[in-house]
């Protein structure tokens, strides 16, 4: 019986993922590369983990395709998967677009939490989609993430967290705001405990997701390329009225000045993540 | 209480005559000794914080300061930190722990200052840092809003077992412009957005996220303040005491978790 489940559920986050490798249109067989413009067919791109085998360039995925390129096949269990967001400030037109988005990404909201195994460790992860209103914190993702947060602690378990957000979720005016400090708090709690959390932060990481859970790593890992910063680039050009200097806020320049511990592409990833827990003896247990 | 609508209450905490910091601290406290830098960098003066007297107990009183004229907001960045200010602030906090004195901030900023140097230096991590260490302090935490409160920039040292907001002051995700221009592309939209947010002392009481509001005379802080800061001055008097009975019962710490950990609308509650 219980092999059955495995299956299905191996056979659940594999389609899922599946769905996701339709990037960033599902119709088209060739793919233009954003970033040295070169035309890439839609199999040798899967194929290649959604790099540009040409520059490097590292293409956004989804949550589940996340998963599925990290965890042991079969290990995935989705936490809280139903959770999705209210409408607390009265927004209009709030609603229709969460509902929209929810139909056109197949997500509830913009982060999926579970518990899996990496090389038999088991983890608690959390993986953010900038498919989802840019992966903006919503009460959803602040509850989400401290819910897995408090989980990992209870429980024992190292946590990663996938980062890729826009900033706050506008509609949601300041309880947006209010989820940095919740997902901080609860950060605090689980490393009084002695757990080790390492943040992974993909392209884009900005605004409030930066100036809390994705800044408070043990270890802070980031994929080549991603933009990183509090502000937006524009933002900035527009308040010290200047062209910002090539590579700003890129993975690379925050590595080179002190915040990002190793660039880390994403073929490799899995392999890192397994080093780190090993390294952690027990996999980084709270106490 | 005034019927401003939400824009006028805009323009009242911005009002360039209005009570900021420093006022504060000089009507409200004595003997305050200035604390300056982050130890690691330099020194952020849109940040004024320091050790202080309020009703003959020690505390470290911290917050954000506007220049009155722009010789005074060229050297106080508009009130708008960097990670230094925050370090600082940090450190201050983190002194006042192990002292076992009361921290009360005092927030009044258009935000976080987004610049290159900011960004180069951390502003992320600077904030995210603050969130969680103030968080954790075993010491009474009180925060007052006492102008503009925009962004993680005010909730950097916003973090407090008590949130007490002035009647006009606002506190909000994001500066109206700013808000209107990521949702329509259209920074003249601002008045609207004021509405939508949802960022008067009123709303805030109504979803939790402020727990008093102190009232201002007719017209704004600006038209008379002695009035507020005999009011303020009341308000956190009582806060204060309150806290110090609960703090020695019972964890701040831990209180201050649950209030933040109950922020937040969804639906369903999960499983």
């Amino acid at each position: 019986m219980i092999s059955i489940f495995n299956q299905q559920r191996k056979h659940m986050l594999a389609l899922k993922a599946l769905r996701e490798g339709q990037v960033p249109s599902p119709r088209e067989t060739e793919v233009d590369c954003p970033h040295c413009g070169e035309i890439l067919a839609r199999g040798e791109l899967a194929k290649n983990l959604y790099v540009c085998p040409g520059c490097g360039y590292h293409f956004p995925i989804g949550a589940y395709l996340r998963l599925s390129l990290i965890l042991d096949s079969g290990s995935f269990r989705e936490l809280d998967g139903d959770m999705a967001a209210a409408d607390p400030l009265c927004f209009p037109g709030y609603p229709e677009k969460v509902t929209e988005v929810q139909t056109h990404t197949g997500l509830n909201e913009a982060v999926v939490t579970a518990t899996g195994r990496i090389d038999a460790r088991k983890v608690a992860v959390a993986v953010l989609d900038s498919r989802f209103l840019m992966g903006s914190m919503s009460a959803v993702v602040g509850e989400k993430v401290t819910r897995l947060i408090e989980f990992a602690a209870k429980n024992r378990l190292p946590l990663i967290i996938f980062t890729a957000s826009g900033g706050a979720r506008m509609q949601e005016g300041i309880l947006s705001l209010m989820q940095m400090a919740k997902t901080s708090a609860a950060l605090a709690r689980f490393d009084q405990k002695g757990g080790l959390y390492i943040a992974v932060l993909t392209d884009p990481t900005t605004g409030g997701v930066t100036a809390s859970f994705a800044s408070l790593g043990d270890i802070t890992l980031a994929e080549p390329g991603a933009l990183i910063g509090f502000a937006g680039p524009r933002v900035i050009e527009q308040t010290i009225g200047q062209k910002l200097p090539e590579g700003f806020q890129r993975a690379e320049y925050l590595e080179e000045h002190g915040f990002v511990d190793r660039i880390v592409p994403r073929r490799e990833i899995r392999a890192v993540l397994s080093q780190l827990l090993t390294l952690h003896g027990k996999g980084g247990a709270a106490q | 209480m005034s019927r401003f609508t939400a824009a006028e209450r805009v323009a009242i905490a911005r009002h360039e005559g209005r009570p900021g910091t420093v006022d504060y601290i000089g009507a409200l406290f004595a003997d305050f000794f200035e604390q300056r830098g982050d130890r690691q960098c330099r020194e952020d003066a849109s940040i004024l914080g320091g050790i202080a007297l309020f009703h003959g107990r020690p505390v470290t009183v911290i917050g954000t300061r506007k220049g009155k004229n722009l010789e005074e907001n060229l050297k106080y960045n508009f009130g708008m930190p960097g990670p230094e200010g925050y370090r600082k602030a940090l450190r201050l906090m983190k002194q006042a722990e192990k002292f076992g004195r009361p921290v009360i901030t005092l927030i009044d900023t258009p935000g976080a200052y987004p610049g290159l140097e900011a960004e180069a230096r951390g502003q992320g991590e600077a904030i995210a840092r603050n969130l969680m260490e103030m968080s954790r302090l075993e010491t009474p935490v009180i925060a007052v809003i006492i102008g503009e409160g925009n962004s993680g920039g005010a909730l950097a040292l916003g973090v407090a077992n008590e949130v007490l907001m002035l009647e006009n002051a606002v506190y909000s995700i994001l500066s109206p412009e700013g808000f209107a221009s990521i949702l329509w592309k259209d920074a003249a939209k601002a008045p609207d957005a004021c509405e939508l947010m949802k960022l008067t002392a009123n709303d805030l009481l109504s979803f939790g996220v402020i727990d008093r509001i102190v009232p201002e005379p007719e017209g704004g802080a600006h038209t008379n303040p002695q009035t507020v800061f005999a009011s303020l001055d009341k308000a956190l008097n009582e806060t204060l005491t309150e806290l110090l009975k609960t703090g020695s019962l019972t964890s701040l710490a831990g209180l201050r978790y649950k209030k933040f950990r109950a922020m937040g609308d969804y639906t369903p509650n999960g499983n």
